[in-house]
């Protein structure tokens, strides 16, 4: 309980003396996170819809792999991107492994499943509605596909609200392809991290709220900027 | 333009998992007036409607519009029984038929200000359509179908639990449509509508046409025995 009250005590100190370091490790966390989430979504959204609007030979196997890979194991994820992104592998050229670059890959690759299968499973049911309408306007697969990510908008800030989470509180897989370096790959993630290996459990657990307020904050500004749970306001 | 009309069904029918449904139909929709498809529940109206629009495939026979069917497809409307309400405010529910044609947002939402004034929902333009009442949902889906100044309207039971005034609104956005050349292709179950909107009767039994007839020759002198006894009231099975 101490541990926690110290904790407390730590991250109203750092965010009172508006810390350098702990700014500048925020903002590493935002930055990349939000990269990441804007990729995978760019990527994800239409996946999810092109899978609900199309029938083809193996759509069932294809989302039962989604959903497979929503529970991908972030070290596994990490541990690959290392390999390519490594001297000896294949694109180890571009320089990127240590880099806040390979952290938004590693993420991206973490992410884009989860949106593309929660947007898939929230699309098909709007697709299940509109099906008739759509077909009977004569609608191409690509009007369908932006009548459903825009109508399901709404839904689909939750399903990238839920890879936001699981971007900025990953841990596994940076880790590994950021490696942690101070001034350049380090997030709130991977100082906590650090800050446990050491001992430091009150300002481990300082950052740790600030981490959990951060997120918070995001979520909130993104509903509020969005006017989720408005009615009328369309 | 050429027109789209006459629509010919030859020896048409639907079967799912090898059931049949309807059919076989054959049948020629010509180019004016109001057909009314009546018949029990289960008689295959909806099928039908669905078949001569394109939204069911033909197991077997043919379907033939005077146009290539894509073309076609461009020059028809279906309003369903349960009006289809997208999750968009009133005024864009109703413009979106013309965006998917090319056209844009803005001039969309002009015309389409044009249509929530015929149908009186001007007051609702901006509401979320998901509010809207059974009435003015359909109100809006028939304006929606109408938008495009489709040459043929289809319409399954637009009136179903709605009550009179709504059922009477609707019926005269039905009649002004036809008056404006529009073609109608409705299914209902009430006979008193058919009797105030048909030209002609279409009478569906078991998946098949039992009678074709002018409006008041139907209603007059029927000359199946099931529609005898559909038009006295009688449970038909």
């Amino acid at each position: 309980m101490t541990d926690i009250w110290e904790g407390l005590l730590a991250a109203f100190q750092l965010i009172i003396s508006l810390d350098r370091d702990l700014l500048e490790i925020a903002l590493r966390s935002l930055q990349v996170t939000l990269t990441a989430v804007l990729i995978a979504a760019a990527i994800g959204l239409p996946l999810g819809a092109w899978i609900s609007v199309t029938r083809f030979r193996y759509r069932r196997v294809v989302i039962a792999l989604l959903n497979a890979l929503m529970g991908l194991p972030p070290v596994v994820v990490g541990l690959i991107v290392y390999i390519l992104l490594s001297r000896s592998g294949p694109f180890g050229v571009l320089d990127l492994l240590f880099t806040p670059t390979a952290m938004i890959i590693a993420q991206v690759i973490l992410v884009t499943p989860i949106i593309a299968s929660i947007s898939q499973q929230t699309l098909r049911d709007l697709w299940f509605i509109y099906h008739d309408l759509l077909i009977s306007m004569n609608t191409t697969k690509w009007q369908r596909m932006k009548v459903l990510l825009w109508d399901g908008r709404r839904s689909l800030l939750t399903a990238t609200l839920t890879g936001f989470g699981r971007a900025i509180g990953e841990i596994g897989a940076i880790m590994i392809v950021g490696g942690n370096i101070d001034h350049l790959t380090r997030v709130m993630t991977t100082a906590i991290a650090l800050e446990v290996g050491k001992g430091n459990f009150p300002l481990a657990l300082g950052l740790g709220f600030i981490l959990i307020a951060l997120s918070m904050a995001i979520n909130l500004t993104i509903h509020i900027l969005s006017r989720t749970e408005r009615e009328g306001r369309w | 333009m050429k027109p789209i009309l006459p629509l010919v069904l030859e020896a048409a029918s639907v079967a799912k998992h090898g059931e049949r449904i309807i059919g076989p139909i054959t049948y020629t929709l010509g180019a004016n007036g109001c057909t009314v498809v009546l018949g029990p529940n289960g008689a295959g109206k909806t099928t039908l409607l669905r078949l001569m629009h394109g939204l069911e495939k033909a197991s077997s026979g043919h379907i033939r519009w005077a146009v290539p069917k894509r073309d076609a497809f461009m020059h028809q409307s279906f309003v369903f029984q349960t009006p289809i309400v997208m999750r968009r405010s009133v005024r864009d529910n109703i413009a979106y038929p013309l965006t998917v044609r090319g056209g844009t947002l803005k001039s969309a939402r002009i015309t389409a200000e044009h249509w929530l004034e015929k149908v009186g929902l001007t007051a609702s333009a901006l509401k979320d359509a998901n509010v809207l009442s059974g009435g003015e949902k359909q109100k809006l889906a028939i304006a929606r179908a109408l938008i495009t100044r489709p040459e043929v309207l289809f319409l399954d039971e637009p009136t179903t639990n709605l009550d009179g005034a709504s059922t009477f609104e609707i019926e005269q956005l039905i009649a002004t449509a036809q008056k404006e050349g529009t073609r109608i292709v409705m299914a209902t179950h009430d006979m008193g509508q058919a009797r105030r909107l048909a030209s002609e009767v279409l009478f569906l039994y078991h998946g098949e046409i039992h009678e074709f007839a002018d409006c008041t020759d139907f209603f007059t002198n029927p000359k199946t025995a099931a529609a005898k006894s559909y038009l006295r009231g009688d449970i038909l099975i």
